[in-house]
């Protein structure tokens, strides 16, 4: 039964490399999008206009009760009601965008309260103000106090990743089942798409690994 | 959305919660022995866990579901959609458990064992009247907040057909040709569930700051 699985997988590694990159490919795009999205809302959730902050808040903490899959479904059927038609890719992408943006503003934020004041005042001080206040002062020790919580961040977005198996977005869940479907070889096709998600998340920690060492190595 | 649309998603919402309190109830104690096992590193055992923890923590819950339901039987082991549902959760789970269990136990104060070992005090003993009240305390907080986790990837067991919130949602979107009215109700329900755990665990604080006190 397993032998002839690992034939099967090996026959069907074409499939198996096409999900493994579209995940990879996802998750990239999605990260992206979302990091920029997520410094925009933390840049507006400091910006100390009361209205703005608390409504943020608000939303940030109703879209952290939210399961992803529920969210995926509210996307890709809620934007064709409101008269926007996407394809299922860029339906998933936007959902994993907009669901860890919210995620990321709340991890930022963490790294902004935990840091002292007085560089902030010194900033003030300096005359900085705004945008340069934010981008000079305030963003490099955040970032860099966060780097370990991105690297979660990251590993989250691949595992969610696979939730747009239910709008047939055809990642690496999707190819071991189409797999495990037309040949009948469950145990083999899963445990190999486990095997690469393992892969996937011991590089990102890796890759935090050496952001660190390199952020250690420059202080 | 008519009345029975309504009860329908309550149905499902039972579910979400049956498999959600299951799957904390398996998984707590499941974290904590895996635990216990790297804490008192046992040979082969500890390297076996650390690995196994760390390939369920990097696994997607539609992955391993899909693993479970359709390869056990393979196997012999055939497990109705629920059960099977409750399993996959729960592997995920006791994986994150089991870190946050770790966590206590290696922030542990070694002196108190010491003081209890100096008076005799046998091995079962310590861990149930000393280590367990102390880690219980120090853990919670991690531990409601990976119960929330639990409720939000429950989801995850409706690629197997276990009709929970979500799949009742979309099924009657699906029905009515109105998706957004059931998707809004399912969102509540989540939001009471979640919400109440996390009441819950702020109320447990509060008790436990006020026995401090007292």
């Amino acid at each position: 039964m397993i032998p002839r699985g690992i034939a099967v997988l090996w026959e069907q590694r074409d499939a198996m490399l096409s999900g493994l990159l579209t995940t990879i490919g996802i998750a990239i795009v999605a990260a992206i999008c979302a990091g920029v999205l997520g410094l925009v809302l933390f840049s507006l959730l400091i910006s100390r206009v009361r209205a703005i902050e608390v409504t943020l808040i608000r939303l940030i903490d109703l879209m952290r009760c939210v399961p992803f899959m529920l969210f995926c479904y509210m996307i890709y059927y809620g934007l064709p009601s409101v008269g926007i038609v996407v394809g299922n890719l860029t339906a998933g992408i936007t959902a994993l965008t907009l669901y860890n943006a919210a995620y990321i503003a709340e991890l930022l934020r963490g790294g902004y309260e935990a840091l002292p004041r007085e560089g902030i005042e010194a900033g003030h001080a300096f005359g900085f103000h705004g945008w340069r206040l934010l981008v000079r002062i305030i963003l490099p020790p955040v970032l860099l106090s966060t780097i370990p919580m991105f690297g979660n961040q990251m590993i989250q977005i691949i595992k969610d990743s696979s939730f747009l198996v239910i709008i047939a977005v055809q990642e690496l869940t999707f190819a071991a089942n189409e797999i495990q479907a037309t040949y009948y070889v469950p145990f083999a096709s899963f445990v190999c798409a486990m095997l690469l998600y393992w892969l996937l998340c011991l590089g990102v920690e890796a890759g935090v690994r050496a952001v660190l060492a390199v952020a250690e190595r420059r202080r | 959305m008519g009345p029975g649309d309504y009860l329908a998603i309550a149905a499902g919402a039972v579910n979400t919660i049956a498999v959600s309190l299951l799957t904390i109830a398996l998984g707590t104690p499941l974290g904590l022995g895996l635990a216990l096992i790297r804490w008192r590193k046992f040979p082969i055992l500890d390297g076996l866990v650390a690995a196994l923890v760390s390939l369920l923590r990097a696994t997607p819950s539609v992955t391993l579901v899909l693993l479970v339901y359709f390869a056990l039987p393979t196997v012999g082991l055939e497990l109705p959609r629920f059960a099977a549902g409750v399993a996959t959760l729960t592997l995920g789970t006791m994986a994150y458990n089991c870190e946050i269990w770790r966590a206590t136990l290696l922030a542990f104060p070694i002196d108190q064992l010491d003081a209890a070992r100096a008076f005799g005090m046998p091995r079962a003993l310590r861990f149930r009247l000393i280590i367990l009240p102390q880690i219980v305390r120090a853990a919670l907080p991690a531990l409601v907040n990976e119960m929330t986790l639990i409720i939000k990837v429950s989801p995850a067991v409706a690629v197997i057909g276990v009709i929970e919130t979500t799949r009742a949602a979309v099924r009657i979107g699906a029905a009515t040709y109105r998706p957004i009215p059931p998707f809004l109700v399912a969102l509540a329900i989540y939001v009471a569930v979640i919400g109440g755990f996390v009441a819950t665990q702020r109320m447990l604080e509060r008790r436990r700051r006020v026995e401090a006190l007292a």
